[in-house]
C-alpha cells in the first residue's frame, strides 16, 4: 500500500467511525424525510385540526343574506338590521360566536367595507372566504345591473396553460417545466454550497488539529507534505460520497414507506377529504388522471443524466478546488479563530453565486452569468443553477477545462503554503510572508 | 566507508537569514553524536534536512555511501521536539498507522509494536485513546513508534523533556541499546549532562555556523585550563600559611584550599602550566601528607559550551 492510499483510508475510517457522523448519516434522512412529508400531513390534516367557528352576520344591506356558504368548519347564522352590533359583539365574549361580521349600509350603497370582530385571532381561510363571497357577489350584482348575464362571464373564462417548448436542435422538441427545473437546480446547488462549505472546514480543521497536536512532523518525517494533503482531501470526499449516499437511499426508502402509509389510504379512498366534496367524482378522476400524466411529462421531460453527471463533476472539482484552498488557510493558522479572515474572503465568491442565483435563472445570457459560470470559484453552483434548463456543451466544455486547470493550480499552490505553514508555529503569517512561502 | 552520514558543506537560507552556513560533519556509523547549540542554532534546520522535509540550497548529504533520497526515509527514525500524537485515536490503532508510513506492513507492525508494549509494561494502553494518557505515557509511544521499524539512523530531538527521571533512564538505557545493535543515533539537546553520559561525538553549532566538532573525550582535552584537585590528611595547612605563601613547585600555583572538612581532610584546586608533568605536584605534596585523591579538572560540557557561545 502507498502512503496516499495509508493516509486516506485513515482518514476516511477515522471519521466514518465516529459517533457524529453515524448519528448524522441515520437522522439526516429521518428528518429529511419528515420535511418532505410534513407538509403533506399537515395540508390533509389542516382542515380536521381547525376548530368548528360560528359567525354571526349582521348584514345591514341585506345582500349577503345566505350568500357565504356553511363549510365543514365555518357556521354562518344571519341577523337582520333589528338587531344592534353591540348586542352581537357581547355574544362573541358569550361564547356564543366566535366572530361577527358587520356589513354596514354605505351612502353609495355599493357595500365594499365590512367588519369581522372576533375576539381571538380569525384564521387567514376564514377572512378570504369572506372577501371571496363578497367580492363575486358585489361582481354578480355590477354585471346584472350593466345588462350582462353573468352566466356569460363564466362561459367565457378560460384557463390558459402556456406549454414551453424548447427546441434544442431542429428536429428535437421538448416541453420544459420550468419550475421543477427552477427547484432542482437551486436544490442541487444548495447541497453543492453547502457540502463544499462543510466539508471543506472538515479538511482546514484537520490540518490544525494535526499542527496543534504536533504529530504533523513525524508524519511529513515519512510521507511528502502533498500527500497528506491530498490524502486528507480525498479521504474526506471520499466521507462525503458515503453520507450523500447513504441519505439518498435511506431518504428515499423512508419516503416510499412512510408516504405509503400515511398518504396512501387518503389519496386512494374516493371520498376522501383530500379532494374537496364539490368537485364530482367523475372530475376528480380524470383530473387526477391528468396530473399523473403532467407529472410522468415532467419527469420524463428532465434530463437526468445530464443533471446527475453535472452534479458528481462540479461537485467533486468544485469541493477540491476550496479543499486545497481551505487546506492551506489550516496550515497558515494555529487555531480555527484565526482562520476565520481568510475563509470569509474565500467564501465571498461562492455566496455571491448563490445570491446571484434568480438572475442566473431568468437571464442565463447576460454576461454576467456567463462570467459566473466560468469563474472557477462561483462555476459550481452557477452551473448548477443552469443545467437542468439546458446549457450550450461549449460553455459546459469550457466552464469544466477552466475548473479543473485551477483545481490543479490552486492546489500546487496551496502545497506550497502548506509545505512551509504545517512547521510553522506561534503567529498568523501576514500576506507577505505568505507569498514568500510560495516562492521558496 | 565507516561514516554513515557525512554533510558535505551543507547551506540554508531562509530569505536573508541564512540558517545553516556551509556545514560538513561526518558521522561516524554506530555512534552517538550531540547536535549542540542554542535555540535557533541551525540545529533543527539540520535535521529536518536528514529527514528530507527540507533541502539544502547547497551541499550534499551521503547516508550510508549513497546521496540522501526518498528511499532512506524507512530507514530513519525520527522522534522531533515538538512531538504529539492523535488525540482521539487509540493507542493501537495509531501505532500501526504510523509504523505504516514507515513501510511496515500491518501484520509485522502489530506484531513489533506488541513486543516492544510488552517490554515497556504498557499492553492495556493498546485500546486506550491517546487523550487518556498522561504526557510521559504518551512519550513511551511515540518513542516506540520512532523505532518501530528498525531504522539504521534514529534522530532524537530532545528527547528526555517531559520526561520523569526513572523514563529517562529507561530511555537512556533504550537507546544504548540501539546503538550496540547497530543503529547510528544523532541526539539534540541542551541537557549537558545527558550529552557527556551518552555521546560519543558532538558538534557545537551557533548561528548557523559549526564552532566545535570532535569526539567528547578530545573536547574536554582541548577545552581543559589544567586544573587539579587534590586532597590531604594531615596536611599541616598551617605551616604553608605561616610561611605567607604556599610553597609549590616551579609552574604551579595554589587557586584554593578548603580546610573545613569534617574529616580534617584539604582540598587544594592548583593551576599547572601547560607541558608540565603533574606528577611532580604529586610527589611534593606527598611530602607533605597524605594524599587522600587526585584528579585532573575536566571542563563540563556545560562550562564549554556557555563559554563557546559567548565568546563568539
Amino acid at each position: 500500500m502507498n502512503n496516499l492510499s495509508i493516509i486516506l483510508k485513515r482518514e476516511y475510517l477515522t471519521r466514518v467511525k465516529k459517533r457524529s457522523f453515524i448519528i448524522a448519516t441515520l437522522l439526516g434522512p429521518i428528518i429529511f424525510a419528515a420535511l418532505m412529508i410534513a407538509p403533506s400531513l399537515l395540508m390533509i390534516n389542516s382542515d380536521k385540526m381547525e376548530s368548528k367557528k360560528a359567525i354571526a352576520v349582521l348584514d345591514e344591506t341585506s345582500w349577503f343574506y345566505g350568500k357565504f356558504e356553511n363549510t365543514d368548519v365555518n357556521t354562518f347564522v344571519y341577523y337582520d338590521e333589528s338587531e344592534h352590533i353591540d348586542s352581537l359583539k357581547k355574544l362573541v365574549f358569550d361564547g356564543v360566536y366566535d366572530a361577527v361580521l358587520y356589513i354596514p349600509m354605505t351612502s353609495l350603497n355599493i357595500p365594499v367595507n365590512a367588519k369581522l370582530y372576533s375576539n381571538k385571532q380569525v384564521p387567514m381561510t376564514l377572512s378570504s372566504h369572506i372577501r371571496n363571497t363578497m367580492k363575486q357577489e358585489i361582481e354578480h350584482k355590477k354585471l346584472l345591473a350593466s345588462g350582462i348575464d353573468p352566466s356569460i362571464v363564466k362561459s367565457v373564462q378560460t384557463n390558459i396553460n402556456v406549454s414551453t417548448i424548447r427546441m434544442d436542435s431542429e428536429t428535437e422538441e421538448k416541453t420544459s417545466y420550468a419550475e421543477l427545473e427552477y427547484i432542482i437546480g437551486l436544490l442541487l446547488a444548495g447541497v453543492i454550497y453547502i457540502v463544499i462549505f462543510i466539508f471543506s472546514n472538515q479538511v482546514m480543521r484537520g490540518v490544525i488539529e494535526e499542527k496543534t497536536n504536533r504529530i504533523i512532523e513525524v508524519i511529513i518525517s515519512s510521507v511528502k507534505p502533498f500527500e497528506l494533503m491530498m490524502g486528507k482531501i480525498l479521504g474526506i470526499a471520499l466521507v462525503v460520497l458515503t453520507q450523500i449516499s447513504i441519505w439518498l437511499i435511506l431518504s428515499s426508502a423512508i419516503y416510499f414507506v412512510a408516504s405509503g402509509i400515511i398518504l396512501g389510504p387518503e389519496i386512494l379512498s374516493p371520498s376522501g377529504t383530500v379532494m374537496t366534496e364539490q368537485i364530482s367524482q367523475i372530475t376528480e378522476m380524470s383530473k387526477s388522471q391528468d396530473i399523473m400524466l403532467e407529472a410522468v411529462n415532467m419527469i420524463q421531460s428532465i434530463n437526468f443524466s445530464a443533471i446527475i453527471l453535472g452534479f458528481l463533476f462540479y461537485f467533486i472539482f468544485g469541493y477540491l478546488l476550496y479543499a486545497a484552498i481551505f487546506a492551506a488557510i489550516g496550515s497558515m493558522v494555529d487555531n480555527e479563530t484565526d482562520s476565520q479572515q481568510f475563509i470569509s474572503i474565500i467564501s465571498l465568491p461562492l455566496m455571491l453565486s448563490l445570491i446571484c442565483a434568480s438572475t442566473t435563472i431568468n437571464n442565463p445570457d447576460s454576461s454576467l452569468v456567463l462570467w459566473l459560470s466560468m469563474i472557477p470559484f462561483t462555476s459550481p453552483v452557477t452551473m448548477m443553477l443552469r443545467i437542468p434548463f439546458g446549457v450550450p456543451y461549449w460553455q459546459v466544455g469550457l466552464s469544466l477545462i477552466i475548473l479543473i486547470s485551477s483545481f490543479v493550480a490552486v492546489t500546487w499552490l496551496a502545497a506550497k503554503i502548506y509545505r512551509t505553514g504545517i512547521l510553522m508555529y506561534g503567529k498568523k503569517p501576514s500576506w507577505k510572508e505568505i507569498w514568500k512561502w510560495l516562492r521558496y | 566507508m565507516n561514516n554513515f552520514i557525512e554533510i558535505k558543506n551543507v547551506s540554508k537560507t531562509y530569505g536573508n537569514y541564512k540558517a545553516l552556513d556551509n556545514i560538513s560533519i561526518s558521522i561516524p556509523r554506530q555512534s552517538i553524536y550531540g547536535l549542540l547549540g542554542p535555540n535557533g542554532a541551525g540545529k533543527t534546520t539540520l535535521i529536518r534536512m536528514l529527514n528530507q522535509i527540507t533541502a539544502p540550497d547547497e551541499g550534499s548529504i551521503i547516508f550510508n555511501g549513497a546521496t540522501l533520497n526518498r528511499n532512506h526515509i524507512s530507514q530513519i527514525g525520527y522522534l522531533p521536539e515538538e512531538r504529539g500524537l492523535y488525540k482521539s485515536m487509540k493507542v493501537g490503532e495509531q501505532a500501526i498507522y504510523l509504523a505504516q508510513l514507515k513501510g511496515v506492513s500491518q501484520k509485522d507492525a502489530e506484531k513489533r509494536l506488541k513486543s516492544w508494549f510488552n517490554k515497556f509494561g504498557i499492553l492495556n494502553w493498546w485500546d486506550r485513546k491517546v487523550e487518556e494518557l498522561s504526557k510521559g505515557m504518551q512519550q513511551k509511544i511515540q518513542f516506540i513508534v520512532t523505532v518501530i521499524h528498525n531504522p539504521q539512523l534514529l534522530i532524537f530531538d530532545e528527547p528526555f523533556s517531559g520526561f520523569d527521571p526513572i523514563n529517562v533512564n529507561i530511555l537512556k538505557n533504550e537507546i544504548l541499546e540501539l546503538r550496540d545493535k547497530g543503529a547510528t543515533i544523532i541526539f539534540s539537546t541542551h541537557n549537558m549532562a545527558s550529552v557527556e553520559e551518552l555521546c560519543d561525538n558532538i558538534m557545537l553549532i551557533n548561528k548557523g555556523k559549526k564552532i566545535l566538532e570532535g569526539s567528547v573525550y578530545q573536547i574536554k582535552q582541548d577545552n581543559k585550563d589544567n586544573k587539579f584537585e587534590v586532597k590531604l590528611r594531615n596536611s599541616g595547612i598551617q605551616e604553608f600559611r605561616d610561611s605567607g605563601h604556599w610553597v609549590l613547585p616551579d609552574g604551579f600555583s595554589i587557586i584554593s584550599a578548603d580546610d573545613k572538612d569534617v574529616n580534617s581532610e584539604t582540598t587544594l584546586v592548583i593551576s599547572a602550566e601547560k607541558e608540565i608533568n603533574p606528577n611532580i605536584l604529586i610527589n611534593h605534596l606527598s611530602e607533605k601528607g597524605t594524599i587522600v585523591s587526585y584528579r585532573e579538572l575536566l571542563p563540563s560540557m556545560n562550562d564549554i559550551f556557555i563559554n563557546k557561545v559567548n565568546s563568539l
